[in-house]
Order: structure tokens, then C-alpha cells, then sequence
């Protein structure tokens, strides 16, 4: 607050220069009047601000099932059994901690949490979705039950690939490739096609949810037919609730329309937990131990904590911008917008009306995401196809709260793998689409690209 | 809770027109409030030492000398022991000594709910538990057991009350009564695999709470250099906000979210506090009282200075209502039926439970409306 009342003392003192965009009233509230104004450790973990009553109640419930680590069955507790048989976590807050980011392995010796690997080979199923690998499925499971084979070890590795700014400044990048070892059911397909995934902070899901098909599809144009560079192509993506096709929404990919279908996904390849929606252990035919486990029941999760952590998972806040009317912050703004940035990673929307959760309807929100997939080049490019979305492509991760996983989760690794070690990297890898938007950055001057960078630390 | 964002603006008024930014930040009459918070907080960390020590002593006595009246004589220490420290958790939750995010103790001290197979044998998997990995864990010591603590999971606990609570009363399989452990799982060839690793991992269990409360307790000692000395140099505005902080975390997203909605919700014993001993009932009770104490600036025979002074001398109303709210609260929890884990399930029970949860909820809101009147945002989750 006294930033904020020295802030604008200075604006008032200094005339606006170049790239120096205004401060627009209210843009601090990136989650419109769910924002919370928390900036330490618990800054993702807040329920949203107008979130009131009985309610308010119900989103400590989702929390509790969100940090709830299932257990082997059979146990004595029987409502939270039914873990794997193979898994890669045992609690949604394992990889999700205090609701915020995961980061990959920092070398090859550390175990894989906050990252997992998709798998599949060329094809689709009936749905148009991928195929997952005979023998491994479609998410490798580096845990097991005991008694049951884990299907083995997944390894990454770093190699510094070198590049040097407009103004001479050299740079360093890290390039990760991946190695599977001690696999228990023989090599993976030889065209297996793998794809690295973190998991994304939690905040704000309910109010991306919220916003409007036509909102979304308003702003993609996807055979660029504007002629600037820049796609934005919708995934369409099969919805086991309503068995139709439907946008997709979220994940890196885009392949998940809703977070009821996201949670009870996740609940099935990451937990190894069946619910109603996914009632089929991840087993496939060549993993017979696996398919033999005892389960914790039919299905292991049932609706009630599906709907529980959905609700969890649509109710959590954003955090309000800092430093939103520092004078290097606006000009951060001004350089983001003019580097092209701003054209997927879209600073406002409003959200329509999601049935059930008036706090997050009509909300004017500042997500810096257009939802849609875009092609980002072949550096960052995984080659595997989900739905729609082709091997180049990705959705634009919303970038709210990004400041602040510094805080909350103690790294700063970004992208769809955590390959970029701060933000700069993050922008560095961008190819594709956004490689205008990564050459106008990487030619500003020293004190422009820490402005920007400062611009994004700010949101 | 509702509105932070008032809050914020009410706050930068308040700012404005104390001419914040100054060369003294304080919260007027502060100063008593802050040095009187730390007296309790050490005299009730103090309490929850010797308790734990008697505690150790307990299970030692148990151990040497496994028995029916032995057990019983553990249990009622581990019962005795739990008082003081549920009283002690609202000064949780703004990251002083207990939960300092580097080295706070509170993870292994009172972390729960507890995966009973992490630690020993259950009901369909009788060679579970670090006590029966005699692969995995060739020897038992303080340090494995910490270091095993939460590894891999927030529910993979293997220190701290509840697991010398399920120790000592084994998994609560029964609908009337609490878990009924024989003592011959101590005995060689008795009841249970490996008796002696079992009595070595709870007498550790018992030793590591107790250091981990001496480490606390001297953070607090007077005349130290320690948090305690530190808080009372800090702002005294800042000072009061962690208070509130601490009181206002645990009346709403702990106590009244975490422990009773979610309990409620699920109607699962596995989802109570003390869910071995049944216990959870007193857990609640003196956590409520924990808030209270923090609001009047009280525990045990101390009674100085509190926030409610501060409050009193600048809106006397708000200050009748949040006492009269605490006082509510405390008299809810007592209403609601023993053992909680059957009055969740049962209808009558549910009402009342429903009716403590509410009037938890409604002392949260005044904590932050009484927080907003001294010039203090708090956030709640």
C-alpha cells in the first residue's frame, strides 16, 4: 500500500514517456472481485474473495480431498483407498504444491514429481484422442503398489545450448531429452511419441472455465486470415460426460474441455484412482499384476470427491497484480503489447456464466491467455498430437500469478517441461508464431527486456 | 473474509490519516498487547513440554514393562498431554517458530490424518509399516523417523502425537468405543510382529516430541535472544496482525474447514482430529479456547493485556460482540455429542456440528472486521 501511494506520487511527478503505457483502474484485479491480495506462500491457496457462507465451507472440504493422499487397498480407511496400481503421485498436492507449479528434475539423478510423461503412437482412437503405447499406456507410471511392477524410470537430461542478445549479451538455454530405464514390459513402441508435462499452478481454472465458447472462438483466426503470423486455432476435444465434442480448455495441449473431465482424469493417470467418469484401471493387457491389484472399490473415488475437488479446483483466486503502477511496470506493459506478446497472451476477457458458481460469472479478469493453440516452433515442439493440436502446437498458458511462483513454490522453471530457469529463458524458447515476438525481445536493450520481464514478475 | 479488497482501502485511509509512512508505523497501545502474547504463548508451550515429558516417561515405563495398567497409564498421559497443545495452536499460521517455513517443527509435532499402514501393521496388511520393514529400515532412530516424516506425502506421518496415539490405541475399528490395541503388541509373541521394534519406535515417537517442544518452548523463553525477543522489536502493528493472523487461520480454514466441515461432509471417522483415542472433542474445545485466549490475552491463571483492549478503546461494541462470538463458539463445540466421529453421522449431531461450524465462521468474519478497525489486512484462505 505505501508502494502503491509512492507509485503514484512519481506517476503524478513524471510525464509519461515512450513505451510507457497507462495504468488502467482496476487492472491489478486480475481475477475480477474473486482477486485476493496475498503475496507469501499461501498467495494460490486462497478461495475466492466473494465466496461467502455455506460456500465459503465447502471449498475447505475440496481442499482437504485435494491434499488427501490415497492409500493402498484394502485399509481401514476406506474412503481414501485404491491408489495405482501403477501411479505417479499419491496426492493432488504432491505435484501441485500449495496449489502452485511443479518443477521438472533438476538432473538426471532426481526423481520425477511435478512432471509426468505422456506417451502415445501415431494414430487415433475413436474419439479422435491420442492412442497410448501398447504396453505403457497413455501416461508412463514411474510408482507402484507393492507387489505390482512400476513400469520403470524416466530420466531427464540437460544439455546448455548457447545464444547472445541483440546488444551482444550472450545467453544460456537448457535443452532437456528424456531416457526411460529399467522399463518392466520391454521397450516402448519405437514410434512412441513422448510428451513432458508439469503441473500448472491451480488458480483461476473456475473463472477460465466460465468464459464463454464464442469468447474463446472470437479470437481465434485459424488460417490466419489477418496475415499477422498468428493462428490461434481451437482444440475440439471428446467429452466422456456429455460423449460430444467440445472445445478444449485446458491442460498444456488444450485436450480437456472442463475441469470435472481435468480432476477425474488426473484422479485416474496420475493416482491411479477410478471414478465414475474413468471407472477402468490404467492397466494394460501386457501388465496382468497390475490388472489383477485389488482395487478399493467401484469406481475408487466416487462422485461426491470428484465434485468435491471440482469445485475446489473452480473456487480458487487469483492474487492481485503488485507494483502494477510502477513507472518500469508500465513500460514493461507498453513493450509487451508492442513485441506482440499481448496478441495471444491476451490481457482481458470476461467471463460468462458457469452454471452452479455465480462467483465466477461476469467476471472482467486479466488472464493473459486466449485459450487457443498456437504453433510455437520446432525447439519447444513435442511432436505428439492430442485432438486437434498438432506436434508444434500449444495452448497459451494463462500467465496470472506468474510473479509469484517464485514465492509459493520456491523455483521459477516455466514452460509446458520447466526447461526455462527464469522468465527470460521462458520467452527465449519461444519459436514459431512467436518468433517475432522472441526477436523483438531478445533485440531491446538491457533496461527494455528487464522492463518487460518486470512487467510479467508483476502479474 | 468477504471483502478484502474494502479492507485494503479502508486500510490505505487509515493510512493516510495516521500520515503512515512516517517514522513510526506502531499500533497506539500495542506495545503490553505484544509482550503479554508472548508470556502465554511460553507459558502454554511451556505446559505442553512438561505434559509431553510425563508423556515420555508414560510410554518408557510402558515399553519396559508392557501391561494392561501400563498401557492405560500411557494413554491417560497422551490425553493429558493433548490439553495444553491444542491450546497452543493459534499461534500457528504466520510462520513464527512453529511453522517457520525452513525449520518449523509443527509437520512433525501434530501433523495428521495419519496413514496408520506408514507406520504399523492394520486390519488386511498385517506385515505393513516402517515398524515391520526391517529391509527398508534396519534400524529405528530419531533421525529416520523425522526424516521419514511426510516423505513423498503430507499423510505419510510418522511422528508426533498421532502416531504415539496410534500406538497406543491402534485403528479405531469400533462404532461405540476408540481403537483398542492389545498391550501384548509390545510382548514377545504376543499379539503382533516385531513387539520390540514397535516399543523402540514409540519410545523415539515420544523423545522427538519432546525435543521438538523444548525447541519451541525456547524460542519463547523470556530474557532470550530468540522470536520472542524479536516479535517484541518488530512493529507493533506487524506484531498484531500475525496474532490476528494466527487466530483468524485457525477459527476458519483449520477449525472450523479443514477439521469439522470436512469431517462433516464425508461423515468419516478418518477425517477427526483424534480419530484412535476419540479424543477429537476436547481437539476442538481447545482450539477453540485457543482463540479465545489470544482475543483476551489469557491462559491458564495469566490474564493481562489482549486484543480486546485494543479493540475496547477504539469501538467498545465490536469488542462485546467478537467476546460474546468467541464465548458462542466454545459453547457450540461443547453442545455437540460425544464421540465426535458418531455425531457426524448421526442427525441430531450433524445439526449441532453444522451450528459450531457457522458460529466458527461468523467469529472469523469479525477477526477481520476488528483487524480492518486497527489499520490491519489479513489474509485468510
Amino acid at each position: 500500500m505505501i508502494d502503491m501511494t509512492r507509485a503514484s506520487v512519481l506517476l503524478a511527478l513524471v510525464a509519461c514517456g515512450e513505451h510507457e503505457s497507462a495504468y488502467e483502474p482496476g487492472e491489478e484485479l486480475a481475477g475480477g472481485d474473486t482477486t485476493v491480495f496475498d503475496v507469501g506462500r499461501n498467495a494460490f491457496s486462497l478461495a475466492a474473495r466473494n465466496l461467502e457462507g455455506e460456500r465459503r465451507d465447502q471449498f475447505f472440504v475440496g481442499n482437504s480431498m485435494f491434499k488427501r493422499t490415497w492409500v493402498i487397498a484394502p485399509s481401514s480407511t476406506s474412503g481414501q483407498d485404491g491408489l495405482g496400481p501403477t501411479f505417479n503421485a499419491s496426492s493432488c498436492a504432491a505435484c501441485h504444491f500449495k496449489d502452485g507449479r511443479g518443477a521438472p528434475p533438476a538432473s538426471v539423478d532426481d526423481a520425477f514429481l511435478g512432471l509426468l510423461v505422456r506417451l502415445s503412437v501415431p494414430g487415433e482412437d475413436a474419439h479422435g484422442g491420442p492412442v497410448g503405447d501398447p504396453s505403457y499406456g497413455g501416461q508412463f507410471n514411474h510408482r507402484s503398489i507393492l507387489g505390482v511392477p512400476a513400469e520403470g524410470t524416466a530420466r531427464v537430461r540437460y544439455v546448455e545450448v548457447v545464444g547472445a542478445f541483440g546488444d551482444g549479451t550472450p545467453y544460456s538455454l537448457r535443452r532437456p531429452s528424456y531416457e526411460f530405464i529399467d522399463l518392466a514390459f520391454g521397450p516402448l513402441a519405437l514410434d512412441v511419441m513422448i510428451s513432458p508435462r508439469t503441473g500448472p499452478a491451480m488458480i483461476g481454472l473456475g473463472l477460465l472455465e466460465a468464459i464463454d465458447e464464442a469468447t474463446v472462438l472470437a479470437l481465434a483466426d485459424e488460417d490466419d486470415g489477418d496475415g499477422d503470423g498468428i493462428s490461434g486455432r481451437p482444440n475440439r476435444v471428446f467429452d466422456p460426460k456429455s460423449q460430444t465434442t467440445r472445445l478444449g480448455r485446458f491442460g498444456w495441449k488444450a485436450n480437456q474441455p472442463g475441469l470435472e473431465q481435468q480432476t477425474a482424469g488426473a484422479f485416474l493417470g496420475d493416482l491411479g484412482i477410478t471414478s465414475p467418469l474413468f471407472s477402468t484401471e490404467n492397466c494394460p493387457p501386457v501388465q496382468s499384476v497390475c490388472a489383477a491389484a485389488q482395487n478399493g472399490g467401484t469406481p475408487e473415488a466416487d462422485q461426491d470427491t470428484i465434485d468435491d475437488v471440482t469445485y475446489y479446483s473452480r473456487l480458487l483466486a487469483v492474487p492481485a497484480r503488485r507494483d502494477f503502477q510502477d513507472r518500469e511496470v508500465l513500460r514493461g506493459k507498453a513493450l509487451f503489447t508492442e513485441a506482440g506478446c499481448a496478441s495471444c497472451h491476451v490481457a482481458k476477457l470476461v467471463t460468462g456464466t458457469l452454471e452452479g458458481v455465480p462467483e465466477v460469472s461476469g467476471q472482467t479478469i486479466r488472464p493473459f491467455t486466449d485459450l487457443l493453440l498456437h504453433d510455437l516452433g520446432d525447439e519447444l515442439a513435442d511432436g505428439r498430437p492430442d485432438f486437434l493440436a498438432n506436434g508444434r502446437e500449444w495452448r497459451t498458458p494463462p500467465l496470472w500469478g506468474i510473479g509469484l511462483v517464485k514465492v509459493v513454490n520456491d523455483h521459477t522453471n516455466f514452460l509446458h517441461d520447466g526447461r526455462a530457469r527464469d522468465l527470460t529463458e521462458a520467452i527465449l524458447w519461444h519459436g514459431g508464431e512467436a518468433e517475432p515476438s522472441r526477436e523483438a525481445f531478445r533485440i531491446m536493450s538491457v533496461s527494455e527486456r528487464a522492463a518487460l520481464v518486470r512487467f510479467v514478475e508483476s502479474l | 473474509m468477504k471483502s478484502t479488497f474494502n479492507f485494503t482501502m479502508n486500510a490505505l485511509v487509515v493510512c493516510f490519516a495516521a500520515a503512515c509512512g512516517g517514522e513510526d508505523g506502531g499500533l497506539d497501545g500495542a506495545t503490553p498487547v505484544v509482550d503479554n502474547y508472548a508470556t502465554i504463548v511460553h507459558a502454554s508451550y511451556a505446559d505442553s513440554l512438561q505434559q509431553a515429558q510425563a508423556l515420555k516417561t508414560a510410554v518408557e515405563s510402558f515399553v519396559a514393562t508392557p501391561s494392561a495398567a501400563s498401557l492405560e497409564a500411557a494413554k491417560t498421559a497422551w490425553l493429558a498431554a493433548r490439553d495444553p497443545y491444542g491450546e497452543t495452536e493459534s499461534y500457528r499460521f504466520y510462520d513464527g517458530p512453529i511453522d517457520d517455513p525452513e525449520d518449523g517443527p509443527e509437520g512433525r509435532i501434530n501433523a495428521w490424518p495419519l496413514d496408520e499402514a506408514y507406520v504399523d501393521y492394520v486390519v488386511g496388511n498385517l506385515g505393513a509399516g516402517i515398524i515391520n520393514d526391517l529391509a527398508g529400515f534396519p534400524t529405528l532412530s530419531k533421525d529416520v523417523l523425522a526424516e521419514q516424516n511426510e516423505k513423498g506425502a503430507e499423510e505419510n506421518i510418522s511422528t508426533g502425537y498421532h502416531a504415539i496415539e496410534f500406538l497406543l490405541w491402534g485403528q479405531d475399528l469400533s462404532t461405540t468405543g476408540s481403537g483398542a490395541r492389545p498391550f501384548t503388541d509390545y510382548v514377545v509373541g504376543g499379539t503382533a510382529a516385531n513387539p520390540d521394534r514397535r516399543g523402540q519406535y514409540l519410545r523415539l515417537a515420544a523423545e522427538l516430541l519432546v525435543d521438538d517442544l523444548q525447541s519451541i518452548t525456547d524460542q519463547w523463553t523470556p530474557g532470550g535472544t530468540n522470536y520472542a525477543s524479536e516479535l517484541r522489536d518488530v512493529d507493533s502493528r506487524e506484531a498484531v496482525r500475525r496474532m490476528l493472523q494466527g487466530i483468524g487461520s485457525l477459527s476458519g480454514a483449520e477449525l472450523s474447514g479443514e477439521r469439522m466441515a470436512t469431517a462433516l461432509d464425508n461423515r468419516d471417522q478418518e477425517d477427526e482430529h483424534s480419530c484412535f483415542s476419540d479424543n477429537t472433542h476436547h481437539d476442538l474445545r481447545n482450539n477453540a479456547i485457543a482463540i479465545q485466549n489470544v482475543y483476551l490475552g489469557r491462559y491458564g491463571t495469566i490474564d493481562g493485556p489482549g486484543i480486546d483492549e485494543l479493540v475496547r478503546a477504539r469501538d467498545p461494541e465490536l469488542d462485546a460482540r467478537m467476546q460474546d462470538q468467541l464465548a458462542a463458539s466454545v459453547a457450540a463445540i461443547e453442545a455437540i455429542p460425544v464421540p465426535f466421529d458418531q455425531a457426524i453421522i448421526d442427525d441430531a449431531g450433524r445439526v449441532t456440528a453444522r451450528s459450531a461450524i457457522t458460529a466458527l465462521r461468523t467469529q472469523t468474519d469479525t477477526t477481520v472486521e476488528l483487524a480492518t478497525l486497527l489499520g490491519i489486512t489479513i489474509n485468510l484462505e
